[in-house]
């Protein structure tokens, strides 16, 4: 009789116990540009969860990219909880090999989210779309500019406010602006162009100038050997070995920024997370340009989405969206560029008031924005750690100028050939 | 009773020394012999298939050419040079407790903070091996940057680090030298030279020896320097094979052929223990 | 020893304080890069201003005291595990006779030469299958077996006379009471010498812990280091220099305070 009455009195009392209140979500995120921004993002949720109550979030800091995404993978795997993370938007066909994403068209089905879904530029939206659907929505999105010395440009007798808009007049001014000492060596380059670090990101600029992108939507066909292509390297390979405007060899990412900072070189070609480091630094005027065409103008993006775990519940998923949406309104999309110099995922957040007055104040914030409409996605495939490499290789290897352009590309598109043709 | 006993207290260090070093060479052997699997394509028995793609791989075989240059650069010249500063360290040398601490001092630094102080050096135009050249008219060179001078470079760096390290076991073995000997030489007036040569050296065998041993291991673990200069560029020219190991596990995922590249340093590393096995046996100079 | 106190010649002098003038450039320079302000980081200018900006500014990038912190729990854990865990191999081996030995003995010298950094992709993968990727215990397991530990004691405890086994015997002692009585008390300076070398080695340990952590509360000082000193956007000279500076900075002091002991540690682990 006692056990009995001991397992009805338990019964009672779970059921009279208060059901659990909130949703939790985890969600990771990677910084790449240096700051306090930790600070930034706790502060945003502790401010979502004033505005949603019965919903908690979590950030979790989880460094770079690469740890980002390791550490959202590990605690999948471990059964941790995860709902949503800021990753690396050319991380997708991983995500999709491994099978732990959802597409937030599932999601998003009424019909301002639909509409949601539409707001961003379309150019952020390619590298989050996979067969029709989106995998990966903006949030700290990069791009491509010309910075340029105003000074320099003075010096060699060109126009201070007017920067190359084209390869030739690249070479051109480059070639101006060159200046070297007595003995011949140079003390001032024309522009720089880093080929470490990133290399494929930069070369995916000179390619789509030259109108030809490295990779089709569905990540499983490179044209590195195209023409088009190649001869975009050749131009790459000919401002150090046949324009002499840019070093020969490889050009270090890192201290890049410094040696324009310097005054080692005229131009440079850097990412926008760069803006407010040179601003700080840079004791002479300097100007932000679109990047110089050839065929057409070009830059990749770059930068992290917020990509949907598979392993969720109905009310996690509700709750995703509506952080995700709540964290991209346009006003939140102005704050958040304008305190880390991260491109504003979209196109309101630039008629917000806020942003249009930080960008009367400093207008170079806004030439990004202006080359969204030729801004393509960045390389990403299946595979996609190795067939970047490979165009890392090539690229590293024409600029040291151990193989030709086109032997180097067509080496590497035949192995990424090699790689992808399982996939189709 | 004393069998179970020695067993009982070699046990829990045996289990961790099976868990972390026997069993885990033993499994990437085995898992060398399987593909790497995804969440939707789960791994199978590829036999040597991965051997074969090694063969067939060009980075392979530049990562393992560099990390021959590499010993051979490292290698003999650290060796050297931490004699030289042992002797001199040794010697009645004026400021010598300086000295020996400046020798040592790379030694307690981490590889990480080592490649942050020398990245400087090497930068083109504002680092300092380009600006002291300026003050000689020199012109500007892309050390990190130029596939002919990125492993030489390295080898420098890593040469300035190790030799501190390696003088350290010189000094101790020319103190427990007899003083007799040098003072024999020199009633017999034999020159400095003659006797580094002739008593010094060969004495010094067994320290050279270990010295070498450390330094080969040392040149095939030694790559945390590649994560801050150059990432192993450009196009692998400074690349080593453990670094080509984590580059394909952790950024391409491939976990199988890391394995198989991991079975080739295994196999590397397991020859050595053979060669200095045989090395010690026959050739060294005991008194 | 050189009794006779000779002097070298003063051109060696000169040899052997340029090289260490060299040796420690790269060391100065970063003092000079640390304390000055940005401009003057590739100008050698002698009358620039000093300033500390620098260290603020690298105290706000990454979190050095947290990745200190951890580094001093990592090194001790550690070395308390060796220092149990290799006191009862090596005792094992020097002073019982069991089935198997030199077998054991030679398996255990495999890691002289196999260490947990070669096998970084399948130990990462027990790791991961121990829940303890992330951990400093995920870390630490890998090293806490030292071959290197069991072989140094062993040498050691097999210098001890037997009488004083014995004499500790007669009173009445188990096994583990004369490792303890008088095993342990004698192989102090090995002890020591050990421990210096171990902390040393595990301080500066880079790949890895790089492999096995990724969050601020587990990484020690060298992998918050390599992640402060490449960012995406660019290096700065001044900031990287400082706060490479006060990564090191620990066990740099402690060097220079305890060089003599430093040293010594290092040459009689050598010898053995």
């Amino acid at each position: 009789m006692r056990p009995l009455l001991a397992l009805l009195l338990a019964g009672l009392l779970a059921a009279a116990a208060p059901a659990r209140a909130d949703t939790e979500l985890t969600f990771y995120y990677p910084i790449a540009v240096g700051g306090p921004l930790t600070k930034v993002i706790d502060g945003l949720a502790r401010d979502f969860e004033k505005e949603h109550p019965g919903i908690k979030v979590n950030p979790i800091y989880a460094g770079n990219y690469d740890d980002a995404r390791i550490k959202a993978l590990a605690a999948l795997k471990a059964g941790q909880p995860a709902q949503i993370s800021v990753l690396y938007s050319i991380d997708l066909y991983e995500l999709l090999e491994q099978g732990v994403i959802l597409p937030w068209d599932d999601v998003a089905t009424a019909a301002d989210e639909k509409a949601w879904l539409k707001a961003f530029y379309p150019s952020l939206m390619m590298n989050g779309i996979y067969k029709g659907k989106v995998y990966g929505i903006p949030f700290q999105r990069s791009t491509i500019v010309m910075y340029w010395n105003k000074d320099a440009f003075k010096e060699a007798g060109l126009d201070p406010d007017k920067a190359p808009a084209n390869w030739n007049e690249m070479a051109q001014m480059a070639a101006k602006l060159v200046k070297k000492d007595a003995r011949g060596n140079v003390q001032r380059w024309g522009v720089m162009v880093p080929s470490t670090g990133y290399p494929y990101w930069m070369f995916q600029a000179f390619a789509r100038q030259n109108g030809h992108d490295l990779m089709n939507p569905e990540g499983n066909r490179t044209n590195y050997g195209h023409p088009d292509v190649i001869a975009a390297l050749q131009y790459w390979r000919d401002l150090g070995a046949k324009h002499k405007v840019m070093p020969q060899g490889t050009v270090e990412w890192g201290t890049l920024r410094q040696e324009f900072t310097e005054g080692k070189t005229a131009m440079m070609w850097h990412t926008t997370g760069n803006l407010t480091a040179v601003k700080n630094t840079a004791k002479f005027p300097f100007g932000v340009a679109m990047l110089p065409a050839s065929k057409q103008r070009g830059s990749p993006t770059g930068g992290g989405n917020f990509y949907l775990f598979k392993k969720t519940t109905p009310e996690e998923r509700k709750a995703s969206l509506a952080f995700v949406k709540w964290m991209t309104t346009p006003e939140r999309a102005a704050d958040w560029s304008i305190a880390t110099g991260y491109v504003a995922v979209r196109p309101e957040a630039y008629e917000t008031p806020k942003l249009k007055e930080y960008a009367a104040g400093f207008p170079q914030a806004v030439v990004a924005r202006d080359q969204f409409k030729y801004a393509t996605a960045e390389l990403a495939t299946f595979q996609t750690g190795r067939v970047r490499k490979l165009l890392d290789d090539a690229i590293q290897a024409a600029l040291t100028g151990q193989k030709t352009p086109a032997a180097a590309l067509k080496a590497a598109q035949g192995e990424a050939e090699r790689l992808l043709k399982p996939y189709r | 009773m004393k069998h179970v006993y020695g067993w009982l207290l070699l046990t829990p260090a045996a289990i961790l020394l099976v868990g972390f070093t026997h069993y885990p060479a033993a499994a990437t052997l085995f898992d060398s012999l399987f593909s790497t699997g995804t969440g939707v394509r789960p791994s199978r028995f590829v036999g040597l298939a991965n051997y074969a793609a090694l063969t067939d791989d060009p980075i392979f075989w530049q990562v393992l050419g560099n990390n021959a240059w590499f010993a051979l650069g490292t290698i003999p010249s650290s060796m050297a040079i931490a004699m030289l500063m042992a002797i001199w360290v040794n010697d009645r040398l004026p400021g010598r407790a300086l000295a020996r601490m400046a020798y040592f001092t790379p030694t307690v630094l981490p590889m990480i903070a080592v490649a942050n102080l020398w990245l400087f050096f090497y930068t083109p135009q504002i680092g300092l091996l380009d600006q002291i050249g300026a003050l000689f008219g020199a012109a500007s060179h892309n050390w990190l940057g130029d596939p002919d001078t990125v492993l030489a470079c390295t080898m420098v760096m890593v040469i300035w680090k190790e030799a501190g390290f390696f003088m350290i076991f010189y000094l101790a073995a020319l103190q427990s030298l007899p003083p007799e000997l040098e003072e024999a030489a020199k009633i017999e007036g034999a020159s400095r030279w003659y006797f580094f040569r002739r008593v010094t050296f060969p004495l010094l065998m067994p320290t050279t020896l270990f010295v070498m041993v450390n330094a080969t291991i040392n040149s095939f673990k030694l790559v945390d320097h590649l994560f801050i200069l150059t990432k192993g560029g450009p196009d692998n020219a400074s690349s080593l094979l453990l670094y080509y190991i984590y580059q394909v596990a952790f950024s391409f995922f491939d976990t199988s052929y890391a394995s198989t590249l991991t079975v080739v340093l295994l196999v590397l590393l397991a020859s050595l223990a053979v060669v200095q096995f045989q090395l010690v046996e026959r050739r060294v100079h005991y008194r | 020893m050189n009794a006779a106190g000779r002097r070298a010649p003063s051109l060696e002098t000169a040899a052997a304080w340029l090289l260490a003038l060299l040796w420690l450039s790269p060391l100065l320079y970063a003092f000079w890069a640390a304390f000055h302000p940005a401009e003057y980081a590739t100008r050698l200018e002698l009358l620039a201003p000093l300033s500390v900006d620098n260290f603020a500014k690298a105290w706000t990038y990454a979190p050095f005291p947290r990745h200190f912190l951890n580094t001093v729990m990592l090194v001790t854990m550690i070395l308390a595990a060796q220092l149990v865990l290799c006191t009862l191999a090596g005792y094992a081996f020097a002073r019982f006779e069991f089935a198997g030995r030199d077998i054991a003995f030679g398996l255990v010298l495999v890691q002289l030469l196999i260490m947990p950094e070669v096998l970084i992709v399948e130990n990462y993968r027990i790791m991961s299958r121990l829940g303890l990727v992330d951990t400093l215990l995920g870390i630490g397991l890998p090293y806490m077996a030292s071959a290197f530990g069991i072989f140094l004691l062993r040498q050691t405890f097999k210098t001890v006379p037997r009488e004083l086994e014995d004499a500790a015997r007669v009173e009445g002692c188990t096994f583990l009471g004369v490792l303890w009585r008088v095993y342990v008390p004698l192989a102090r300076p090995t002890y020591l010498a050990y421990g210096l070398v171990s902390v040393s080695y595990h301080w500066n340990n880079f790949l890895w812990p790089l492999i096995v952590t990724n969050s601020i509360e587990t990484r020690p000082l060298t992998v918050g280091l390599a992640i402060f000193g490449a960012p995406e956007s660019g290096v700065d000279w001044g900031v990287i220099s400082a706060g490479t500076l006060m990564a090191v900075s620990p066990l740099l002091v402690a060097f220079l305070l305890f060089q003599r002991q430093f040293m010594q540690s290092f040459m009689q682990a050598g010898i053995k």
